[in-house]
């Protein structure tokens, strides 16, 4: 039989999150054991060859691409877990929330302190995915199935809720692994 | 008062004194009634109504509510501790909590329930509301993003402090705490020992720069439950 | 004289006495058109009190400002029975002939236009407020020639062309409001004795007449109904001196009228009636908290006051009863709806914010100025009065076994003959529509935004405490309508309305309408009606007092008798995607920005 695929991917977040999950040190060997990497960072693949039985996501959704990807793994994943602050909650970049868009662009482009941009480029390339009207929170895009919230994670607690999911356990965190922190 | 009252706790008798109210009867019996506006210095208010319980069958915030002999008091019900996840998950969806960066996390007493109540995530969706942060007084701060409306400031401010430097303006959903100053908090006789500095349960009232003196995994709530120590019998 | 000095001098008139903090405010309104904040500070200096108080109480009441209103405010009332009746088409006429948008003065300083609550004049919808004056039978029509005739004379009781019928042609009075009475029951609006309740309460003794209440059944007819004779009992037996009367003249139920008739036409029964309350319970001061909306009535009851102190029926030795003394002076609120919920209604009494406060203890034992106090609706002191004139049997006789008496019912909405009926309780909602012309009426809202909305099937039910109580708002609604936009007015006025004290009400009822919306927007899925009910039991059982405990019940209400509506409305979606998820929505802003659109969404 072969093993479950798990797909990973970071949004809008920093990344923090997949580095945590590998400070999970030695035990990356033990999840080598349990699971195949689909679509991930981790391994650089872009695109999904396979269903996975897991999608972990990190981040919330700031841009199209975002939502585009999210929706690509609710579709290919029977399990999304939201998977540290910024997928749970929006986290950090969500402080732009209350703050029009327009005056997120002059101050990342135009009149912050230390920017400096003598022809007042706001960068405009088709490459460039657009920007959502604020940062939403993964489930108010797709449906998640578990949240892990934490900035990022605890290892211990990721690799308790994958070995938890991998092994068809109750996904239950102890008290000391429930951080929002 | 010699005499003695006595009610029931979810089926366990608990002595109480009359005048007093269900949460202390309780806390004295070391049964924790989950809180947040109450605190032992204040007057109660039965504002957060997180210490809600059924009294003979009503609701009744247990903070307010003094002890009648022969009560019948529901705390630890799966009702009792829906609603109150659910006013938990209110407080996190209507103002800005953003607990990777903040000052009293770990110190948190919403925060800290919310783990109690092992709760991953709220179930309502964000109101990212706009809201002010107050950083003109010198020592204090204060972060309106965080705000429950609990108004224990308001209560310490005058009650212990003898001044009146905080009280709630507006209403509903726009209520907030406001300062009793031109502007704000800088314009009011604040000081940094006045206990209203240091009674806020959540990080809208913090002391500046002595954010995260107390490393993680040492702050109050990192391995113990918010209630162990009334649940130990060890609050007085 | 300079500003400063008015502010001192009105401060002055109230004795600078901080528990007059409402009427200082008010009348500071009422001279600068808004409470300056630049004179908080003053304010409270002279009112002996803090600034934040003052700034607490100002941004508390929807009639208080502070920001200079115009010199007419524009009120347009919008309950969902005047919109229905066509307020918005009022509305959009004001805001085309002024420039100006709801909520903003025009630049010349001459109106602030502005929605408000329902301001109890539902039976002649779409009404407006022009300051203290009361428009009626509003019509887009109307507007340009309202505006030109302010703009000539900025007071608006010149606008009063005709006046109404009975009290409402009072010289006092002058207002084109209708009493509309449809039905005079044998309690309150038949012919009575004047003063006869009030001469044979003091013919016994207060035990007696305290004795006689509660033979009669009397409960009270705000809604909770406790029993009148009781809750005088208590406060007579409170410990404590200078007790107080109050009388809750603040009814904000939307499509609630029946104070209003009773104030413009048996002021003198109140009066007589708390006059009564004030004999057994042995209070020497008594207050009618009259709601800011009723402001035109307010002269009415001041000369019926000063008529009642020169006929000896209020003040010294009332009745030439030596030792009797007492009197009634009238609080004005400023637009809060949690007002009416008694221990706001004190808080307000006392000059804050109209925060409720925490029971125990009731106001019988700890009430205005912490002294023992009654407080009862308008309609129960007239009851009362009568209940003394006619005898406890009489009216305990009329009505059903735990419902004594009759009751006022302001019947408005999609009905033939909208008004007042006073009618025994035990009447159904089918004799109701039968009486009122609307034999067909899709649904009826019982007992007004907290109570509750029935459909056909329960149209035999009874008017009463025991099957459905009412403070007298009775809404019709034809097949016509769209009920769940009937929930969401319902649930826009809550969140309006909530102090924000607690969480469960200033959170809940928020969340509440946000779901609502959402799937009347065609975005729900079968899961947003159980997450309506959990969250909607939760505000209802865990909220303070009686606002947030009845907020969710047009939800939770058509959840139950409507339920179809909501089904309809909502698809099971397996997808996965969050179907209230909008993409191109949410990069429209950055469409508009960049002038680009999504390669990956736009397809």
């Amino acid at each position: 039989m072969s093993k479950p695929k798990v797909a990973t991917t970071s949004l809008a977040g920093c990344f923090g999150c997949h580095m945590s999950l590998l400070d999970i040190d030695e035990r990356i060997l033990e999840l080598v054991e349990l699971i195949d990497f689909d679509k991930s960072p981790i391994d650089d693949i872009k695109t999904f060859s396979n269903r996975c039985a897991v999608g972990l996501v990190e981040g919330g959704c700031c841009n199209e691409e975002n939502v585009h990807v999210l929706q690509e793994f609710r579709k290919h994943c029977d399990v999304l877990i939201s998977f540290g602050d910024c997928a749970t909650m929006g986290g950090i970049p969500a402080m732009r929330n209350n703050i029009p868009l327009t005056e997120c662009f002059d101050e990342a482009y135009r009149s912050g302190l230390t920017v400096y941009n003598p022809d007042n480029i706001v960068p405009n390339d088709p490459e460039l995915p657009l920007l959502l009207d604020k940062v939403y929170p993964a489930h108010e895009v797709v449906k998640m199935d578990y949240f892990l919230p934490g900035c990022p994670p605890s290892a211990d607690t990721l690799w308790a809720v994958l070995t938890a999911l991998l092994t068809n356990q109750p996904v239950e965190l102890p008290y000391e692994l429930l951080k929002y922190d | 008062m010699a005499e003695k009252l006595t009610i029931t706790i979810d089926g366990v008798e608990v002595q109480a004194q009359p005048g007093q109210t269900i949460l202390d009867a309780a806390d004295g019996a070391g049964i924790y009634i989950p809180r947040l506006c109450a605190h032992p210095d204040l007057k109660p208010i039965g504002s957060c109504r997180v210490c809600t319980v059924i009294v003979d069958g009503r609701p009744q915030a247990a903070c307010v509510k003094p002890v009648a002999d022969g009560m019948t008091i529901e705390n630890n019900t799966p009702e009792l501790l829906e609603h109150r996840r659910n006013l938990i998950d209110m407080m996190f969806v209507e103002g800005n909590h953003f607990c990777m960066f903040c000052e009293k996390s770990g110190n948190c007493e919403l925060q800290a329930l919310a783990y109690r109540f092992g709760i991953s995530a709220p179930q309502y969706p964000f109101q990212f509301p706009a809201k002010d942060v107050d950083a003109s007084h010198p020592d204090v701060m204060l972060d309106h993003n965080r705000c429950i409306m609990c108004a224990r400031c308001v209560r310490a401010s005058q009650e212990l402090d003898g001044k009146n430097v905080f009280q709630s303006i507006g209403r509903g959903f726009e209520r907030k705490i406001g300062v009793n100053g031109e502007r704000d908090l800088a314009d009011t006789d604040m000081d940094v020992k006045d206990r209203a500095a240091d009674i806020c349960p959540v990080g809208c009232i913090i002391k500046k720069r002595v954010g995260f003196e107390i490393p993680v995994g040492e702050r109050k709530y990192d391995h113990k439950p918010i209630g162990s120590e009334i649940e130990e019998g060890e609050y007085v | 004289m300079g500003d400063a000095m008015k502010i001192e001098q009105i401060c002055k008139s109230f004795n600078n006495d901080r528990t007059r903090l409402m009427d200082i405010v008010r009348t500071i309104q009422e001279t600068f058109g808004y409470v300056p904040p630049e004179h908080y500070e003053l304010i409270a200096r002279e009112a002996n009190t803090h600034r934040v108080e003052v700034e607490s109480v100002v941004s508390f009441y929807s009639f208080l400002s502070d920001r200079k209103q115009g010199g007419v405010v524009l009120r347009l009332c919008n309950d969902i029975i005047d919109r229905f009746k066509g307020a918005d088409a009022v509305a959009e006429a004001f805001e085309k002939e002024l420039g100006i948008s709801m909520g903003e003065t025009t630049p010349d300083g001459l109106f602030t236009l502005e929605w408000t609550a329902c301001i109890g004049m539902s039976d002649q919808a779409p009404a407006a407020l022009a300051n203290d004056t009361v428009l009626t039978h509003l019509t887009p029509e109307k507007v340009p020639g309202i505006l030109e005739a302010l703009r000539k004379n900025p007071d608006p009781q010149a606008l009063v062309a005709e006046c109404g019928d009975g009290g409402n042609a009072d010289p006092l009075v002058k207002a084109m409001v209708q009493n509309n009475i449809c039905e005079r029951g044998e309690v309150l609006l038949a012919d009575n004795d004047p003063e006869a309740g009030l001469r044979k309460a003091m013919e016994k003794t207060p035990e007696e007449v305290i004795a006689d209440m509660k033979e009669s059944g009397l409960r009270g007819r705000g809604g909770a109904g406790f029993l009148a004779g009781l809750k005088w009992e208590f406060t007579r037996n409170a410990k404590g001196d200078g007790k107080y009367i109050l009388c809750n003249a603040d009814e904000g139920e939307p499509g609630t009228f029946k104070d209003r008739v009773l104030l413009t036409e048996r002021a003198d029964l109140m009066i007589e009636g708390m006059t009564v309350a004030a004999y057994c319970i042995g209070a020497e001061t008594g207050i009618v908290y009259l709601r800011a909306e009723y402001a035109y009535l307010r002269a009415l009851l001041e000369e019926v006051l000063n008529r009642r102190r020169a006929a000896g029926l209020l003040g010294n030795s009332i009745c030439g009863r030596d030792g009797f003394n007492f009197d009634i002076r009238i609080q004005m609120g400023a637009g809060a709806y949690v007002c009416g919920e008694e221990s706001s209604l004190i808080s307000s009494c006392e000059g804050t914010r109209g925060d409720p406060g925490d029971r125990p203890p009731f106001p019988a034992i700890a009430g205005y100025k912490v002294a023992p106090t009654a407080v009862n609706n308008v309609e129960t002191y007239c009851c009362a009065a009568r209940v003394m004139d006619k005898g406890p049997v009489w009216f305990e006789n009329i009505g059903t076994e735990h419902s004594s008496g009759t009751k006022m019912l302001s019947i408005c909405g999609d009905c033939e003959r909208p008004g007042i009926y006073e009618l025994p309780f035990g009447v159904t909602v089918a004799e109701l529509l039968e009486k009122v012309g609307a034999e067909n009426a899709a649904a009826v809202q019982i007992g007004g935004p907290s109570g509750q909305m029935l459909d056909r099937s329960q149209y035999g039910r009874a008017i009463s405490f025991e099957d459905l109580p009412t403070g007298g708002s009775i809404m019709v609604f034809g097949r016509q309508r769209d009920l769940l936009e009937v929930v969401d007015a319902f649930m826009e006025f809550f969140v309006d309305e909530s102090c924000g004290y607690c969480v469960p009400c200033r959170v809940g009822n928020v969340l509440l309408r946000n779901r609502l919306e959402r799937i009347r927007n065609g975005k729900g899925i079968p899961e947003d009606l159980a997450y309506l009910e959990k969250l909607g039991i939760s505000t209802r059982r865990m909220s303070r007092c009686g606002l947030g405990q009845t907020s969710p019940n047009p939800i939770l209400s058509t959840l139950e008798n409507f339920r179809p509506i909501y089904n309809a409305l909502v698809r099971e979606d397996r997808s996965g995607l969050a179907k209230s998820f909008d993409v191109l929505r949410a990069v429209e802003p950055a469409c508009e920005l960049t002038g680009r659109r999504s390669v990956i969404f736009h397809a």
